[in-house]
Formats: structure tokens, sequence, C-alpha cells
């Protein structure tokens, strides 16, 4: 399995891993935990590379942890500012990353607002091209942190040390219709076993779920709110109330949100999860997300952990590197 | 002064309507001069060999973007009739979205100018409405008078009810063609590819079937209405196909086109996010493609048409959403066509073996007869391929298995859909106007 992973050079969509692939980088990001537990957190296995973040999109968490991610990895860092680079002057998306690529960067980590912008990054770099979201296609390393978020916390409230998500019933609720983080989920989580519902509004649903690795998709929250062992919920946009027929966030809310009420009709052991950021009160109470059984939390801080093993997985998977690791440990 | 050219091809078997036949075929200047079996060949006369091949009345494409004025980078009048003469063309209808549109008399003429020595002829054809901007119609009855037979805002369709109704009036009166761009725009939403399973997976906003064919439905209403006639551009949906279907049995005075791209790939193709494949109407489903196929076999096409749109290389290497919709046809069309519809070759579309065959000599209507008629540049006959007639023939080899290679292409744009794959049948020569433009596809000027 190593060996195939070895050759892999870009995370662009989480088919590209696979039931294996994910399983890989889930053990790894558990090595990097370790790491970040350790009073000096930093190793050297990316020592000499250059990792460059691309955003053409706003963002906080993901874009500050893959920097966190390549710092904590030795690797220096580019980070191209487009609203002060030549894209401003009418530059290509190719001309742009061909130039970053140029310089001799060992990976580029791209966000940018189209489909598949990663996919063409990879056609036009030697560079590692790691997906930071595109578009409403996809956004791999969310999908990974979910899953590693998610296992992590099965395995501590069952106390047993299960591999995957076999048996649990997840519950995406929201937009997922222009959600890269939900088409990232339903992959990742399927391939892991995770027996998938889809909920919303149905202009919030995709048009045809045919090939979705899910098991059921309802209009009706309520129904599935008992069964579920996790909620996910998606972010709202308020811009988009309309597309769905709905006059507004607080008519959402109403029939969508995870509200303090609902959240009393989840099985005890259920579990929250939101990619963030949170509108809190629309698609989630803030009594629920930031209550014992949210992983919110979680989440972004394992955004770090998850980040450095695809990094360490496309740029370091070498032995050399791999020793890096294992000499500081202990 | 010179002598005339000569020129005769040799043992192909002529094709049109619904003959078959082998036969030489003796040109001298600008026409046929003899058709019969076993010519003697004198020496001072050009003798293309045609063995293996079907001769037929050359090519009429009713749907070419030649992009000239304003879009010179990628192509031009005299890059784009090349590219129309290696297809075996011997005319193509020029579309008006040019930057200015082709939208008064004085756009008319200046594009005439540009149209000459061209490798085939160049009918020209003007926007329905200023600008193409979908408010007020252009001067139709004075652009008429200036040659034009076809009028279409192409690239958008005519939104607007009355305005619409208006052209559809005018056309009636002055015997020119209304050819409508099938897309509403409040259904459409914004759409960039066909919406469906592909674009649910890929998370690229769709347009459904449902934007054409509410179109189509308008426009069929209108026309009966009116007792007005109209063309149907590129239908790409079996609801469009169906609603046409219908309305022809109903005895309404419509034509309609269908593209090579639409009857041989699907919205799977998407999947690669490569913009080649991004075209307006989109790629659709296997089923569409299908029911295609079906109005091809059954009459309810009438013709195939390019929809060649060429696209400079910079502004396709954008994601799919940010890149222009449109692929270039004219050098490919007649090979998709032949193998799809009449080898049964480079089967692509699931579910391909149950849609209908057809002959050779259907592909002629489709490709020839049909658009010249609907163009208005039919030539005397049947049949065409006779004494005295104008020589535009092609000569097409079945049997040439060839590689649709990026730096053979003729045209200033590369965006194929078919790049690097393999298509059966070859077109080999070209004759326009007695002139061999293309000889062993190859393009002599």
């Amino acid at each position: 399995m190593t060996g195939e992973m070895l050759t892999q050079r870009n995370l662009l969509s989480i088919e590209d891993l696979g039931r294996d692939g994910i399983l890989e980088i889930l053990h790894e990001s558990e090595t990097f935990v370790e790491v970040a537990s350790r009073r000096m957190p930093k190793v050297p296995a990316l020592r000499g590379k250059t990792i460059a973040t691309v955003f053409f999109e706003k963002s906080t968490r993901t874009r500050l942890s893959f920097e966190m991610a390549a710092k904590r990895l030795s690797a220096d860092t580019l980070s191209v500012d487009i609203s002060s680079s030549s894209v401003s002057k009418g530059e290509s998306l190719r001309d742009t990353l061909e130039t970053v690529d140029a310089l001799g960067v060992d990976a580029i980590v791209i966000r940018h607002q189209s489909s598949g912008a990663a996919v063409l990054a990879s056609r036009w770099v030697q560079a590692c091209v790691v997906n930071a979201g595109d578009g409403q296609h996809e956004h791999p390393t969310q999908a990974l942190l979910d899953a590693f978020t998610l296992r992590d916390a099965i395995r501590r409230s069952r106390g047993v040390s299960a591999e995957d998500l076999s048996g649990s019933q997840v519950t995406i609720v929201g937009d997922i219709r222009h959600s890269r983080v939900a088409r990232s989920n339903v992959l990742a989580l399927s391939a892991l076993g995770a027996r998938i519902t889809l909920v919303a509004p149905r202009d919030f649903l995709p048009v045809s779920v045919e090939g979705w690795p899910i098991e059921k998709v309802t209009e009706d929250l309520d129904s599935v709110l008992e069964s579920a062992d996790v909620c996910y919920l998606l972010r709202i946009q308020r811009e988009r109330m309309a597309d769905a027929g709905l006059s507004d966030l607080r008519e959402y809310r109403r029939t969508f949100g995870l509200t303090v009420e609902r959240a009393q009709r989840l099985a005890p052991h259920a579990l929250i999860m939101h990619p963030g950021p949170l509108n809190r009160g629309v698609e989630i109470d803030s009594q629920v997300a930031d209550g014992p059984n949210s992983l919110i939390r979680a989440q972004v801080r394992n955004g770090v952990p998850v980040r450095m093993a695809v990094l360490f997985h496309l740029l370091g998977a070498s032995r050399e590197a791999t020793e890096d690791i294992g000499n500081r440990r202990g | 002064m010179a002598e005339p050219r000569e020129i005769i091809i040799k043992g192909a078997t002529l094709v049109e309507s619904n003959l078959e036949r082998r036969a030489d075929v003796h040109v001298v200047g600008e026409h046929i001069a003899n058709v019969a079996v076993d010519l003697e060949v004198p020496s001072r006369v050009l003798v293309l060999d045609g063995s293996g091949c079907y001769l037929m009345p050359a090519f009429v494409d009713l749907h070419t973007h030649l992009r000239e004025p304003g879009g010179e980078r990628a192509e031009t009048v005299t890059s784009g009739s090349r590219a129309a003469a290696l297809g075996g063309y011997r005319c193509v209808v020029a579309m008006p979205n040019t930057i200015p549109a082709i939208d008064s008399a004085a756009m008319v003429e200046y594009l005439r100018a540009l149209c000459i020595d061209t490798l085939c002829e160049v009918g020209i054809s003007a926007a329905i409405t200023v600008g193409r901007l979908g408010e007020r119609l252009v001067p139709i009855r004075e652009i008429a008078e200036h040659g034009v037979r076809i009028f279409t805002d192409d690239g958008r369709g005519v939104q607007d009810d009355e305005l619409m109704a208006e052209a559809l009036r005018v056309g009636r009166e002055l015997g020119v063609v209304i050819a409508q761009h099938c897309e509403n725009e409040v259904h459409a939403h914004g759409g960039q590819m066909h919406e469906g399973r592909w674009s649910s997976a890929l998370g690229i906003p769709g347009q459904p079937s449902s934007a054409e064919e509410v179109m189509v439905a308008r426009d069929l209403a209108l026309v009966r209405d009116l007792d007005a006639s109209m063309h149907f551009l590129h239908l790409s949906t079996e609801g469009a196909i169906e609603l046409v279907r219908r309305a022809k049995a109903d005895g309404l005075l419509i034509t309609a086109e269908a593209t090579p791209h639409h009857l041989s790939l699907t919205h799977a193709e998407v999947a690669t996010f490569d913009a080649r494949f991004k075209v307006n109407p989109p790629l659709r489903t296997a089923r569409d493609v299908l029911a295609v196929r079906a109005g091809v076999a059954d009459h309810t096409i009438d013709a195939i048409a390019t929809d060649h749109a060429p696209h400079s290389p910079e502004t396709k290497d954008e994601p799919f959403e940010c890149a222009p919709p449109g692929m270039i046809g004219l050098e490919t069309a007649f090979s998709v066509a032949y193998g799809e519809l009449v080898a049964r070759a480079n089967l692509r579309v699931p579910g391909d073996l149950e849609s209908p065959t057809i002959k050779i000599a259907d592909l002629v209507a489709l490709f020839s007869t049909n658009p010249a008629r609907i163009a208005g540049v039919a030539s005397a006959g049947p049949p065409l391929i006779a004494t005295g007639n104008r020589a535009d023939l092609v000569v097409f080899d079945p049997s040439e298995r060839w590689n649709v290679r990026l730096e053979d292409i003729a045209s200033r744009s590369q965006n194929t859909p078919f790049a690097h794959l393999d298509l059966t049948g070859r077109v080999r020569h070209t004759l326009y106007r007695g002139e061999p433009v293309v000889i062993d596809a190859t393009a002599q000027r």
C-alpha cells in the first residue's frame, strides 16, 4: 500500500485517495497529533521544501492551518495574496500558477472560486497540488479532518479502536447543492463505512444524486433526528435563501436549524459537527454548538495535524523523512 | 488566354439523394464537363484518385462562427474557410455575433468585402435584433435587400415574445429565414453545463433541458399562430426534438439542425473539467444523444450543422465556469457524423447500438442538399453531379482512420472535443468552383 501511495502527487479530490489512502492519512495524522503535544511541536520532515498557499478566495482557518502545518513540518512557506498580486492586473489563473511554480516550490495549496480549478492547476504545474477548496466541487482536507475527528470521537466514546466509521449514521444538513464540504464528506465518510443521509430544502439538494454513495435524501429533518449518530451542519448563506424558496434565515432555522429543542431529540451519544464559520442562531444554536457533544472545536484543532499528514504524504514520504519524525519521538 | 483547368476524379462512387453509382467526373474550369464510367485521361489533366471513395456534392454549413470582425485571434474568414474546405464544405453561413455584430446593411457589406479569395463561399447572416441585445429589430428589409437570407441572434435566444413575433411576421413577408438559438435565459439561470448527474457531482451550475424546450415550445406556438416559418438551431434535448417532430407532423413550416457533438458526446466529458467540452447548448445525457440521432434518422432534423465556434487557447485555458462556450467542428464534422451514424465506429455513448443507422445518401441530404436549400444556395438538380453544373465536389474516403492532431488543424483555434481521437472516414479532396482547394486532405492555399 505504501508503495502505491508514494506515487501520488496531488490531492484534488477524495476520489484520488480511496479508502486505503484515507486510512493512511488518518494514521499519519495520529503521529502528528502526538507531535503537537510535544514541548517542541515541530519535526524536520519537510526541511528544505517550500509550500505556497495560493488563495483566490477569502479564508481564515484553512489558510492558517495549512501554513501552520507546513511550518511544523519545517517547510518554508510562501503565501500569495491575490488582492496585491498580478491577478488584479488581469493575469490568468494559469499564468499566476506557472509563475509560482517557476519559483521552484514543491507544493501549491490552492483555493479558487471555480469548480475544477485545482484539477487544472495539477495539469499546469510541476509542483504537487493540494485542493484547499474549488468552487462547489470539493474540499478534501476538510473531509479528511472531519473523518479524523469523527473517528477519534467514536474511539473515545466507545473505548474501542474502531478502524473506520462502519455503522455510523451521518446526517448532513444544509445547502448541499452548493457545498464543496458536503461533496468531499459524502465521499470520504462513505468510503469509511458511514451511512449517509442528506437533509435540505429541495432546492438545496443536488439536482441529481445518481452515483452518490448515500443511503437517503429527505426534506424532513425531524424525521431523521432520532436515528442520527452524527449531525453535520453546513453553513447557510443569506443570499441563497430566495433560491430555496425561503423568505429569510429565520424560516430556515425553523425547519432546518439544529435548535436547542431539536438537539434534545437527538440520541444522547449523537455528535455535532460543522465546518465553520458558524452562523449561530441560524443553522445551529449557540448552546448546541458549544455543548458537550459538539466536535466543532476539535475539527478546527485537528486541521493542523491532518494537513501535516497530507503535506507529508505528498511531499515527504521518503524513508529519510520518516526517520526525521521518529528520531524526535520519546 | 490560358487553358481552363481540367481535372478528372477517377474511380469514385457517386452519391446523391438515393443514387449510388460508379463513375468518373471530368471538370473543366468551374463546371462539370462529363460524368461517365472509365473516362479516358488526356495528358494535361490533373487526376484525383477516388478509388474506394464516395464522391458527393460538397457540403453547406448553416452554422459557422468565422469571428471576423473582432475575434481575429480565434479565427478569420480566410482560416475558417480553409478549415471548411478541409471538411468538404463549399459554403458556410457566417454567424453574425461578431464584434460589432452584423446588424446593418453597412456591416453586411463590410463583411462581404472581407470575404475575398476564400476557399469556400461565405454566406452572410445578420442579427435579428440590434447589437443582439434583444431590444429592437434590425432593419430586416434593408438587410435582406443586401442578399442576406438568414437572420439570427445566435449565442442568445430572442427572449421577448412580441419581438420574436414581429421578426417572424417580417420573415414571412420577405421569405427570409428566422433562426432561433433556443435558450430561455430565465430557465437557464446562468448554468454552465447540462443540469443533471454530472453538474451535481462536479459542483458546476447547470442549465436544465427545460431552458431549451420552453423556447422551442414558445416559438412553435408563434409559428403556428402567425403561419410563419422558422429554423431551429442546434437542438440538443429529447424534449425539443419531440416538440419539433410533432410540429412537423402538424405541417408547420419549420426546419431544424443538430450538431456533430450533440450526436456523439455526453455531459460525462465535463468530468475532466476541460473547457473544450463547454458548449452552448451544453453536452447532454446519453438519452438526449440517442434522441438527436433518432431525430436525424426520421428527418425531424433537416441538417447537421457544425456550430464551429473557435476560441483562442488562452480563453479555453481557464476554469470551466470562466471559459467561453463553443467547439470547432468544420474539419471533423462529416467524419464524426459518418462514424457515428453510418459506419457505427467511434461509439462512445451508452446505448449507441440501439440507435438507427442511416445511409451515406442520407448524410448527403443532411450535409449538402437540405442545408443548401435552407441557406438559399441550392444548385440546379437533381442530379447535382451532372454535366453543366458547377463543380463543387467532395471526395470522402470511408476507410481511412485518422487521428485528430492539433498541429494539423487549419482553424486558428484548437478547441476541438475530438483532439487526439481516431475518427473513421476522411475528406480526401474538395473542389470549389472547379478549383481543387483540398487534395489528399491538404489545403492547396
